[in-house]
C-alpha cells in the first residue's frame, strides 16, 4: 500500500466523523451558535442530472436540429386572470430580495428578462423602483415579514406571488444580518438599521389553507381580478400543499426544491430539511393531475436548476415554467475569480480570502461582503458589478439554456418544449426513477409503482 | 357630500370593489354598504378619502391595504380587518377577529370591543386602538407604530416586538420574547392622549403603562439559547 512522503502512515479517516464533521463539532464548541449561509444545499441528492432523453430513432420522427422552429412560448396564469403572463421562454428569474442583492442587481436582472422575454420577481423587501423599470414582466411577492409590501406596488407588479415557503429553508423565516440593513435597506422594511432581521415564517393574517382561499379573494378583489395569483410553496409533502393550493384558488404553483438557494439561513436547515426537487416535482404534477386542473393551474419548479437539460428534463415531468436564482447569481459572476469594472478585469481572490473561502467554494452571501459586488449593500463593492454588463451575462445565460432546451426537444421530435413528456425520460438510478416517476433505463420498473 | 348606497344582498361584492377602485383620489363621496353579512374584502384596496359605512358584520380583510379613506363597520370585523393598512381611519364598533391591523403601515384602526389572537402583528406604523381587551401573540413582530389596548391582554404580548409600542390599561397575562414594560415618559402620555381622544374614548392615559423592546434580540447572540 503507497502513502504520500507527508501523509502519517496510521492515517483512516472516519466515515461517520471524517474531517467535515469533526471542523462542524470544533466550530460549534469553539462558538456555541449554528452556522448561517447562502446559496443552497451542497450535499449529494437524487437530481436531474440522473435522468436521460429517449431521443427519437425509429420509433419517434426527431426536428432537423437548427432550422425547424421549435415553440417557446410560455403562459402562466390562464385560470383565473384577465391578464395573464405570456413570455417568450420558460425560464423565469426567481425571487430574490432587494437587501440580499444590491439594486442594481436587481436593475440588471429585470433588463435580462426583459431582453429576452421572460419574467423576474422581487423578494423579501419589497420593489425597488429600479427593478420595476427595468422588468416587463415583474411578479410581485407577498411574504410573511410583508417588507415593503403595499397596494400601489400591489397595482404596479404584473402578478402576485404569495410566498409560503422556500425550498432551502420550508417552514423558516428569512434571514438578513445587520450588516447588510443599509439605510435604505432599513427604509424599506422599516427596521433599524444594522440590525440582524429576522423574517416572519408565517402570514401575519392568514393561517391555513382555508384562510387562504380568503386571502387570494382579497389580492383578486384588490387588483380587479386582473392579475395571476401565485403561490409558492418549499418543497416538504408536496402532493399535499399542491393540492391544497390548487383547491384554495390559485393560478400558478411555485414549487420550489431544497436544492433551492437562499441569501442566509442555517445550514442544518439548508441540508436537512425539506425534499429534493426531483421528488417535489412529481409529487406537484400527480398533485395537479389527481385533481384534473394540470394546464388549468399553470405548474412552476424551482430549486437547482441550472442547465438546459435540466429545464427540458423538469418541462418532460410535467413543469409548465423553471425559475432560476442561483444560477442566475453565478451568469451575474458569483464564484468567479474576476469582476468587471470600469471596463477592465479585476481579480477578487484577496476578497475571497479575507472571507476566508475561495472561488468555486463561495456561500458568504450572508455576510455582505460579496467580492464580485453580487450579494452585497457594500457602496465600495456593489460598484464591480456593471449592471449593463451583468444583464448581457444573464441573457446569454438564458439564451443559452433556452438553446439547449429546444435543441433536446427537436431531438425527441417536439415542435414546442411543452410537448416534451415523462415518456421521453429514463432514469439512471434506482433512487431517481422511484422520486420521477421513470422507468430505469433499460427496464420497464418503476420503483413503487405496480407493472 | 354625494351618496352613493350598494346592497350586497343585491349586488355582488364585486360590483362594489370596482367602483371603490374606479373613484380612486375622489373625496367629498359617502358610501354604504348594506347587508354585508360577513362577505370578505369589502372595500378592500381602496385608495381615496372616502367615507365607507358598512352597515353590518363584515367577513375576512374588510378595509385591506387602506389609502386614505374612513371606514366604518357597524358590527364585528373578521379576521386580518384593516391588513396592511397604509393610511386612513378603520373603526370597528363591536368586535374584531384575529389578526386586526396586521402589518398595517400607517392610519388608525379604532376597535370599540376586544380583538382576537395576533392584534397588530406586523404593525409597521399603524396605530391601533382596542377599548377592549386583545388575545395571545398581540404586536408580534412589531416593528413600529403604537397599539393601545384598554383592556387585558394575552400571552406573549409583544413576542419579538421591533421598534413598536404598547400601552396596556390591564392585566397582562404574559410578556413575549424581548418585550418588557418601561417607564411612562411625559411623551408617552402625550402620545396615548392624543391617540385616545382620536379614538374617542375617555381612558385615563395615567393609568396606562408601556411595553416595548429589550432589544437583546437584535443581534445574533450565543446566550441566546432558543430565542433564535
Amino acid at each position: 500500500m503507497g502513502y504520500a512522503e507527508d501523509e502519517p502512515r496510521s492515517a483512516q479517516e472516519s466515515w461517520g466523523y471524517d474531517r467535515a464533521i469533526i471542523d462542524y463539532i470544533h466550530r460549534a464548541a469553539a462558538h456555541g451558535l449554528y452556522e448561517i449561509r447562502g446559496l443552497g444545499a451542497k450535499r449529494k441528492l437524487p437530481h436531474f442530472d440522473d435522468l436521460l432523453f429517449l431521443a427519437a430513432s425509429l420509433s419517434r420522427y426527431p426536428l432537423e436540429g437548427y432550422r425547424e422552429r421549435c415553440e417557446t412560448k410560455t403562459v402562466l396564469g390562464t385560470r383565473h386572470a384577465k391578464k395573464p403572463i405570456e413570455l417568450a421562454i420558460p425560464i423565469t428569474i426567481a425571487g430574490m430580495s432587494f437587501g440580499s442583492l444590491s439594486a442594481r442587481v436587481k436593475e440588471a436582472l429585470g433588463r435580462a428578462a426583459t431582453e429576452v422575454g421572460t419574467s423576474t420577481t422581487t423578494g423579501d423587501g419589497g420593489m425597488t423602483a429600479e427593478e420595476r423599470r427595468s422588468s416587463k414582466t415583474l411578479v410581485y411577492q407577498c411574504l410573511p415579514s410583508r417588507y415593503g409590501f403595499n397596494p400601489d406596488d400591489v397595482r404596479k407588479a404584473d402578478a402576485i406571488e404569495i410566498v409560503i415557503g422556500q425550498g432551502a429553508k420550508p417552514g423558516g423565516g428569512g434571514m438578513l444580518l445587520g450588516q447588510k440593513i443599509n439605510p435604505r435597506v432599513a427604509r424599506m422594511r422599516i427596521l433599524p438599521e444594522g440590525v440582524d432581521q429576522r423574517s416572519a415564517c408565517r402570514h401575519p393574517d392568514w393561517t391555513g389553507p382555508d384562510d387562504l382561499v380568503m386571502k387570494i379573494q382579497e389580492l383578486r378583489e384588490i387588483t380587479d381580478w386582473e392579475k395571476p395569483i401565485y403561490v409558492k410553496i418549499g418543497a416538504t409533502r408536496t402532493f399535499n400543499d399542491v393540492k391544497l393550493a390548487a383547491i384554495a384558488g390559485a393560478d400558478v404553483i411555485v414549487v420550489d426544491g431544497m436544492q433551492g438557494g437562499t441569501a442566509a439561513t442555517q445550514t442544518v436547515f439548508i441540508e436537512h430539511v425539506g425534499v429534493p426537487t426531483l421528488a417535489a416535482l412529481r409529487g406537484a404534477v400527480e398533485a395537479l393531475e389527481d385533481l384534473k386542473l394540470r394546464g388549468t393551474v399553470q405548474l412552476v419548479v424551482s430549486g437547482g436548476i441550472r442547465t438546459g437539460a435540466d429545464v427540458a428534463k423538469a418541462l418532460a415531468m410535467g413543469a409548465d415554467a423553471v425559475s432560476i436564482g442561483q444560477g442566475m447569481l453565478m451568469a451575474l459572476g458569483c464564484n468567479s475569480d474576476t469582476y468587471m469594472q470600469n471596463g477592465e478585469l479585476h481579480s477578487a481572490l484577496s476578497d475571497y480570502g479575507k472571507l476566508g473561502t475561495a472561488p468555486g467554494y463561495c456561500h458568504h452571501c450572508h455576510t455582505g461582503g460579496c467580492p464580485v459586488g453580487i450579494t452585497t449593500q457594500d457602496e465600495v463593492l456593489e460598484q464591480r458589478l456593471d449592471p449593463a454588463v451583468a444583464a448581457r451575462r444573464v441573457k446569454n445565460y438564458l439564451k443559452t439554456l433556452t438553446m439547449e432546451l429546444t435543441t433536446i426537444a427537436r431531438a425527441c421530435g417536439k415542435q414546442n418544449v411543452h410537448h416534451l413528456e415523462r415518456e421521453d425520460l429514463v432514469a439512471l438510478t434506482v433512487e431517481s426513477a422511484a422520486m420521477a416517476g421513470v422507468p430505469l433505463a433499460g427496464t420497464d420498473w418503476i420503483p413503487g409503482r405496480e407493472r | 357630500m354625494a351618496q352613493v348606497t350598494f346592497d350586497l344582498a343585491r349586488q355582488p361584492l364585486r360590483e362594489l370593489n370596482q367602483y371603490l377602485h374606479q373613484r380612486a383620489g375622489e373625496r367629498d363621496l359617502h358610501v354604504r354598504v348594506l347587508n354585508p353579512d360577513g362577505a370578505h374584502s369589502i372595500a378592500a384596496g381602496v385608495d381615496a378619502a372616502m367615507d365607507i359605512d358598512i352597515e353590518g358584520h363584515a367577513g375576512y380583510y374588510a378595509g385591506g391595504m387602506n389609502q386614505h379613506a374612513r371606514l366604518t363597520v357597524h358590527g364585528n370585523a373578521g379576521p386580518g380587518v384593516a391588513e396592511n393598512m397604509m393610511s386612513g381611519r378603520m373603526h370597528v364598533k363591536g368586535f374584531a377577529s384575529v389578526a386586526a391591523g396586521a402589518s398595517g403601515n400607517g392610519g388608525l384602526l379604532v376597535i370599540d370591543g376586544d380583538a382576537s389572537l395576533r392584534c397588530g402583528i406586523s404593525m409597521k406604523g399603524i396605530d391601533i386602538v382596542v377599548a377592549g381587551s386583545v388575545g395571545d401573540f398581540a404586536a408580534f413582530m412589531a416593528q413600529a407604530g403604537v397599539l393601545v389596548v384598554g383592556g387585558d391582554a394575552g400571552d406573549a404580548l409583544g413576542d419579538s416586538i421591533y421598534e413598536a409600542v404598547i400601552y396596556v390599561r390591564g392585566r397582562i397575562k404574559s410578556l413575549g420574547a424581548d418585550a418588557h414594560e418601561e417607564d411612562m415618559t411625559p411623551r408617552d402620555y402625550e402620545v396615548l392622549g392624543a391617540l385616545l381622544d382620536s379614538a374617542g374614548h375617555r381612558y385615563d392615559p395615567r393609568h396606562f403603562r408601556r411595553v416595548a423592546s429589550m432589544r437583546t434580540l437584535y443581534h445574533w447572540n450565543a446566550d441566546a439559547n432558543q430565542e433564535y
